[in-house]
């Protein structure tokens, strides 16, 4: 009789399912994991480090690149953090529209994770879907920053500048006639508010949409239902948050438990699954959707009807208007010593957490009451849940592997960091 | 509201830790407690068991290098000139309150702090990234890898004496047909030099 061994195989870092540069050792009886080794670090660019060397200002854009699809949230806990250092107040519409874009944001993810997952899995069609959403929300994101993916928006004390009342055009070409071009620039025509108050009419059709795409599909349920299960209990001891943590059935989340900005002014449900297994998580990212929807119509509505500063007037922290630095020698000042030396942060240390996409995104500061960060780290919710990555898919098939690795929401950039 | 809260909590955490408490103290709504290293381990059994605290999820492991931290209040509480601190941000969902432990690695040279991996299965990684990046061990992990750098790493990166731009750098060479470590050809630059006002500068307060 032929002797049987486990063998070692090597997944990755170049795998079209592997979402990055995962490298997968795993141990393998027949197509059974029997182990699971994630090997990360491929694609570690040191950002704690370089943010000791940077001003706080400097450091925000490199937060865009932590969590790529979800680049708001990330700067939105880390100006959190040198707000909280400094105590100074964020007025109200700054936390309405940082309120709306972390929705907003939190839209961008899940609709980049459904897609990639039903494409892991097998389903082509998703991802198209996905991405002709992606457009238009990324379209609200040039309109505020001027940039589609790393906005460097969310500056400490409130937002870079207040919403836009136009939209960008699009241009008719040897593609696009005049006639198709003004079919597409209809929804364009008002403000960003409108553009954004548009979307969200059509977003829950969409998310019928992908409902029927996948919810009742039969190969998508054989795919995901009974996959990589997590009781709560063991949920919470490897640290797992957002919705991880509720597809396991623990209400657990930021927004409710801890509200940060205005998220106890506007109305919405959390999701919360039962069994714990990837069709759980699928639900309730997919309920997420229309709860951030739901809280994008709110806060649409009331910025609509409310004015006001969107940016502290504390010209330590926040740059005074271009006209006012033109004219006075004072704002002059302030501004020059922003944006060489940059401000100082008061003594201490704080924690400041915000329920990112993917689960409780923190960002930890030590400050020596410099213009620098004394030790800035950064709590990325995707590193606790891919080193459970090992536990959840022992005895599962390869197949599984990769249904695990999709609903997880694995992106690199903040695990390797 | 919430100072209340903090209180009460402080006062629990007195009541069952007791001795083994080298310091408590609250700033910005936080609550940071510094443990010996020698207690670590009975202290986390503690706070995760103990029904008034039911901290059941470690949020994050940190390590810190000290070394050119200017003063000793704040975060430098109680460090007594030590070099190396692991910071344990700790949850507890079902009394929804936060908790941030300090332990002080006795030995400069060789920092040892007890891996909590036994309490919260969590801590494997984090664990892995602050030896990976600190140099510091934890007694008792049972898979102490460098995770973040890359294989055949030398050093401990995140530490203060460590430069920004590294020791070596990597390029493919064209004679060798290989891929080559040699010592890094970039100078080290600072354009905006690390700042700590003097106190009472142009009359703010402290």
């Amino acid at each position: 009789m032929a002797e049987i061994r486990n063998y070692t195989m090597n997944f990755g870092p170049q795998h079209p399912a592997a979402h990055g540069v995962l490298r997968l050792v795993m141990e393998l009886d027949g197509e059974v994991i029997r182990r699971a080794d994630p090997h990360i670090g491929l694609l570690h660019r040191a950002t704690e480090k370089l943010a000791e060397n940077k001003t706080y200002i400097q450091s925000v854009p490199y937060m865009d690149r932590l969590d790529y699809v979800s680049m708001m949230v990330n700067e939105h806990a880390y100006v959190m953090a040198i707000e909280k250092l400094l105590q100074i107040d964020v007025p109200i519409r700054a936390q309405y529209i940082r309120v709306m874009f972390d929705e907003i944001t939190r839209i961008l993810n899940h609709l980049l994770w459904l897609g990639a997952h039903a494409l892991d899995v097998g389903a082509m069609t998703v991802f198209l879907y996905a991405f002709r959403e992606r457009e238009d929300l990324m379209d609200c994101y040039e309109a505020v920053s001027g940039a589609r993916l790393h906005a460097a928006y969310y500056r400490p004390g409130g937002v870079y500048r207040d919403l836009p009342d136009s939209m960008p055009q699009y241009q008719s070409s040897k593609i696009h006639s005049e006639k198709t071009t003004a079919a597409r620039n209809e929804n364009r025509q008002g403000t960003l508010l409108d553009f954004i108050e548009d979307f969200t009419n059509r977003f829950p059709k969409y998310v019928d949409e992908y409902e029927t795409l996948l919810t009742d599909n039969r190969i998508w349920k054989q795919r995901l239902v009974d996959i990589g299960v997590v009781s709560p209990e063991r949920a919470k001891a490897l640290g797992f948050s957002g919705p991880m943590l509720r597809g396991s059935g623990v209400a657990w989340d930021l927004r409710k438990k801890q509200p940060y900005e205005v998220y106890d002014q506007v109305d919405f449900d959390i999701p919360v699954g039962t069994n714990g297994d990837c069709y759980d998580r699928y639900l309730v990212r997919i309920e997420e959707f229309r709860q951030s929807n739901r809280i994008i119509k709110q806060c649409v509505e009331w910025l609509r009807k409310n004015d006001g500063p969107v940016i502290t007037d504390n010209h330590k922290v926040a740059p005074p208007s271009r006209l006012d630095m033109k004219q006075n020698m004072e704002e002059m000042i302030h501004h020059f010593k922003l944006f060489t030396e940059g401000m100082h942060v008061p003594r201490g240390e704080v924690y400041t957490a915000v329920e990112h996409p993917k689960g409780e995104f923190g960002i930890y500061i030590i400050s020596d009451g410099a213009n620098k960060p004394y030790r800035l780290k950064i709590r990325a919710p995707g590193f606790a849940h891919l080193s459970a990555m090992d536990e959840m898919t022992r005895g599962h098939m390869i197949a599984d592997l990769v249904a695990v690795i999709g609903t997880q929401d694995i992106v690199f950039g903040e695990i390797d960091r | 509201m919430t100072n209340t809260r903090l209180e009460k909590q402080i006062t629990v955490l007195q009541q069952i830790l007791g001795e083994r408490l080298v310091d408590i103290n609250q700033a910005l709504d936080e609550i940071t407690i510094v443990v010996d290293s020698a207690n670590s381990l009975d202290v986390a059994e503690l706070l995760k068991t103990h029904p008034d605290l039911g901290f059941d999820t470690l949020i994050d492991i940190c390590g810190v290098d000290f070394s050119e931290y200017s003063t000793d209040t704040h975060a430098g509480r109680c460090r007594k000139k030590r070099r190396f601190a692991v910071v344990y941000h700790l949850l507890s969902v079902q009394h929804n309150h936060r908790l941030r432990v300090r332990i002080f690695a006795d030995d400069d040279d060789f920092p040892v702090v007890d891996s909590v991996m036994s309490i919260w299965p969590v801590a494997n990684w984090f664990e892995r990234e602050a030896f990976d990046l600190y140099g510091i061990v934890f007694n008792q992990h049972s898979d102490l890898r460098r995770i973040l750098t890359d294989y055949g790493f030398i050093g401990n990166p995140f530490r203060k004496d460590f430069p920004l731009s590294g020791h070596v750098e990597m390029r493919y060479d064209e004679e060798q047909k290989r891929v080559i470590y040699q010592p890094v050809s970039i100078e080290p630059r600072e354009i905006t030099p690390y700042i700590i006002r003097e106190e009472q500068y142009g009359g703010q307060e402290e």
